[in-house]
């Protein structure tokens, strides 16, 4: 394709009088592309369309629609707009995951105002807003509900500073609203009743309303009616203040139900006391109805008896969450063996080895798996541990996902799953005791790790643990080359495990490295890959000023923040700095930076 | 919570060993890596062969392991849970954490685990026990109040010598007592594993819980 000028600008606008129109070639081309380029959905591959030449940069800058910012400081706002034109859906992720954890001080920043401001005149036509990690406040959602008259979906995840009185606004003025998603948000309890601002009359054009991490209470009298008249509602995530009986009642009124999050999962509390009703409503009546139902999550506050009302449903289960649910092995048997069509469980270490040996043997088709710890101690004997790793990894060949969190491991079981496993992409192991070795042979973790990246090819997502040494470092960074994120705490033995990661791990994206002996020099080694990243987060690590300084120099356009993670001005913790953060930047550091942060 | 540095427990060598006289040496919390190894160096090399191995991984190439004393201080953000999982997890029981205690019973094949947190009184935990063993138990009638009976004080003297099952704990002394005999609160506090034993077993049990109970 020529790079000629000829058709540059070119609208086809020279038209002489009396002649058909006939546009510049280059004109047609990019019309036809045009035309293609509507049905390329994938940013990577639109990224390297946009490379091919300033024509087809141009075609594709106008046909994308779906737009993806992967850090909300890479870019400005303004260079954005300016770029994209026909924008209907965009998604933000702002703070580093590490923030989860309380190692980020608050009003560090990633703040939406920016980005709704921009948008609000440029994206008229915008539909879609995801979040991630972002600080959005009740004017924004204002903003979003009064600029954008076609705005469909509002999905907010791990999000902040917001309350129920911006849901009020964003409910009662965006009539379109099909999805409203709040997932694990810090929603502020503004005791404004938000569910009654839906429009009162006619049908609803909700598909999916998700609130369970709203710990404010709502109407539900006024949540009932909703329900009643939104036909199309398939995803309906209720908060804990929904008890088991008002639970039955929306299941009765809304029997298409796909997804559905339980609420409390137990009796009303009356007065502080339980309820004592010896004619207990048949809840398993309320499940039988609904035979759509695939997706189940929620269970608050369970009680375990009232756990087999879900019997008639678990059959046709894809997804179950009981991660909230203190349930041991027992109780979860009666409803395990009949999940043969389970691909993701999440649950408690309550349930035991035991309880993952059920798992192992009805989930044929799991694919994801997600244990939590119920007590985060170190040092103490914990429910789940290599027995029932190598359970799942027996039973559950086609696991790509997998996040553990035990008390003891052994490099056996984790080479096993490697090997029984070989089609994981996720792999985060999490021994809680720190520095643990293999609890049987007391040798380091290494071999463990080392066959996970040897043996899962397709592994872009991986998070070590326990007792690790530079040699379990070179394993990932011969074999992982796929690896994209990677999550490091509390491991190493020196600086050549880091730069064997930065040498050897092409594809990486994200590092975040937390208490770990890894320096300068190997932070320097990595100065080829910074650009290529998403970002690098060393906390209590032993990078010092100068090291971090001398990056900085070097890369011009990577933004390099120093902090405490405590909030307390300087960055410094001792001799090293106590929390590195660095990304690459088209707009230079970011002018919202508060006292405690410092650009080098 | 970085300003707790007092209350924080640490292997504090005479003469300390590391960088910083700022911060105590400790192997939790933020310090460099360094510091920590440094320090369990020195910990070992005056007696290299000592049995501190239950202490100390045998990696020759560096020390790395050290078995952390039982009340370690807390690391932020470790593990890596989620504040609103954290949370949430529990319902009710917010800052609490689970009392996970295992229950035996002699001649029962298995172990079960009871969270203490979960009942408020020890009716409530004599209902949840009968229900778990109800299938171990040699067919006595009115075996639901058994346990209760059990438990109640005026009774405890009179079952021992039967062959009727007596539960029984062990405290965080090490000492088995019979339940029953402390308040609830302090019972659940205290408690770290149960035994329901046969009562010709349980003989020598009731007066050392009430020497106990004098004694505190």
């Amino acid at each position: 394709m020529s790079e000629d000028d000829g058709g540059c600008g070119g609208a086809g606008k020279s038209r002489n009088s009396g002649e058909y129109f006939t546009p510049y070639p280059d004109q047609v081309l990019e019309n036809v592309l045009e035309n293609v380029l509507v049905f390329l959905k994938s940013r990577r591959d639109r990224n390297a369309v946009s490379l091919v030449c300033k024509s087809w940069y141009r075609a594709e800058a106008y046909t994308r629609s779906d737009l993806f910012i992967g850090n909300c400081y890479a870019v400005a706002p303004r260079r954005v707009t300016d770029r994209f034109k026909r924008v209907r859906s965009v998604s933000v992720k702002g703070k580093p995951r590490f923030a989860d954890f309380s190692l980020l001080p608050p009003d560090w920043g990633a703040h939406f105002r920016p980005w709704v401001s921009a948008m609000a005149t440029a994206y008229r036509a915008l539909e879609k807003i995801y979040l991630k990690r972002m600080s959005i406040t009740d004017d924004d959602l204002a903003v979003i509900a009064h600029s954008f008259p076609n705005f469909k979906e509002l999905v907010l995840v791990c999000c902040e500073d917001f309350g129920t009185s911006g849901l009020a606004v964003v409910v009662s003025e965006c009539r379109s609203l099909r999805v409203l998603e709040l997932i694990e948000d810090d929603v502020s309890d503004d005791e404004v009743d938000w569910i009654s601002c839906f429009p009162p009359e006619g049908t609803t054009n909700l598909e999916s309303l998700s609130f369970d991490c709203v710990e404010s209470p709502i109407n539900f009298e006024a949540l009932e009616r909703l329900v009643a008249r939104s036909p199309l509602l398939k995803k309906l995530r209720l908060n804990r203040h929904v008890s088991i009986g008002q639970l039955q009642r929306l299941i009765f009124r809304s029997p298409q139900l796909t997804h559905l999050g339980t609420g409390s999962f137990a009796p009303l509390e009356i007065a502080g006391q339980q309820q004592v009703d010896n004619r207990e409503p048949d809840y398993g009546s309320a499940f039988a109805a609904c035979r759509s139902i695939v997706c189940l999550s929620g269970f608050r506050e369970i009680s375990p008896e009232h756990l087999p009302a879900i019997f008639p449903v678990s059959a046709n289960l894809t997804s179950l969450n009981l991660s909230y649910a203190n349930i041991d092995a027992d109780q979860l048997r009666p409803v395990i063996r009949h999940c043969h069509k389970l691909q993701v469980f999440w649950a408690l270490d309550s349930i035991c080895d035991e309880g993952l040996q059920m798992v192992a043997d009805s989930c044929k088709d799991l694919r994801e798996l997600r244990i939590f710890p119920i007590d985060g101690s170190e040092n103490i004997e914990g429910p789940v541990s290599e027995v029932g790793l190598l359970a799942i990894s027996i039973g559950c060949r086609k696991l790509q996902s997998v996040l553990y969190f035990c008390q003891q491991m052994t490099n056996a079981a984790v080479i096993a799953m490697s090997k029984n496993c070989p089609d994981l992409v996720v792999f985060r192991l999490c021994i809680i005791d720190r520095y643990r070795p293999d609890h049987v042979t007391g040798e380091p973790m290494d071999e463990g790790f080392g066959a996970i990246v040897k043996n899962c090819k397709k592994l872009t997502r991986l998070a070590v643990s326990g007792l690790l040494t530079d040699r379990a470092f070179s394993y990932i960074g011969q074999y992982g080359k796929l690896v994209r994120t990677l999550s490091v705490a509390f491991n190493g033995e020196s600086d050549i495990g880091l730069k064997y990661i930065l040498e050897g791990c092409t594809n990486l994206q994200k590092l975040e490295i937390r208490d770990s002996p890894f320096g300068d020099s190997a932070l320097w080694s990595g100065l080829h890959h910074f650009y290529n990243m998403r970002f690098v987060w060393m906390s209590s690590c032993r990078v010092t000023r100068q090291g971090c300084t001398n990056v900085a120099r070097q890369l011009p356009r990577l933004v390099v923040e120093v902090f405490r993670g405590d909030g307390v001005e300087g960055g410094e913790r001792g001799d090293f700095m106590d929390t590195l953060y660095m990304y690459r930047s088209l707009d230079g550091p970011r002018t919202d930076a508060p006292q405690f942060v410092k650009i080098l | 919570m970085m300003h707790l540095k007092e209350t924080e427990l640490c292997l504090g060598l005479p003469g300390g060993g590391g960088h910083n006289q700022e911060e105590p040496l400790k192997i939790t919390g933020k310090r460099g890596f360094s510091e920590t190894t440094h320090l369990k160096l020195n910990f070992v090399q005056p007696n290299e062969s000592s049995s501190s191995s239950s202490d100390v991984s045998k990696d020759t190439t560096t020390t790395l392991y050290v078995k952390s004393p039982p009340a370690k201080a807390q690391v932020v953000g470790w593990p890596p849970v989620r504040n609103h999982r954290k949370n949430v997890i529990g319902g009710k029981r917010k800052t609490e954490e689970a009392r996970l205690v295992k229950v035996s019973m002699d001649g029962a094949p298995y172990l079960r685990k009871v969270d203490l947190k979960m009942y408020k009184s020890y009716q409530q935990l004599s209902d949840a026990l009968a229900n778990m063993f109800c299938s171990f138990t040699t067919g006595n009638d009115g075996r639901q109040g058994m346990m209760t009976e059990l438990m109640k004080e005026s009774r405890l003297m009179d079952l021992l010598n039967s062959s009727e099952y007596v539960p029984s704990y062990e405290d965080k002394d090490g000492d088995w007592m019979l339940v029953g005999d402390v308040p609830w609160q302090m019972f659940v506090d205290s408690c770290k594993r149960l035994r329901i034993m046969k009562g010709s077993d349980a003989i020598g049990l009731a007066p050392r819980a009430m020497e106990k109970c004098r004694n505190s």
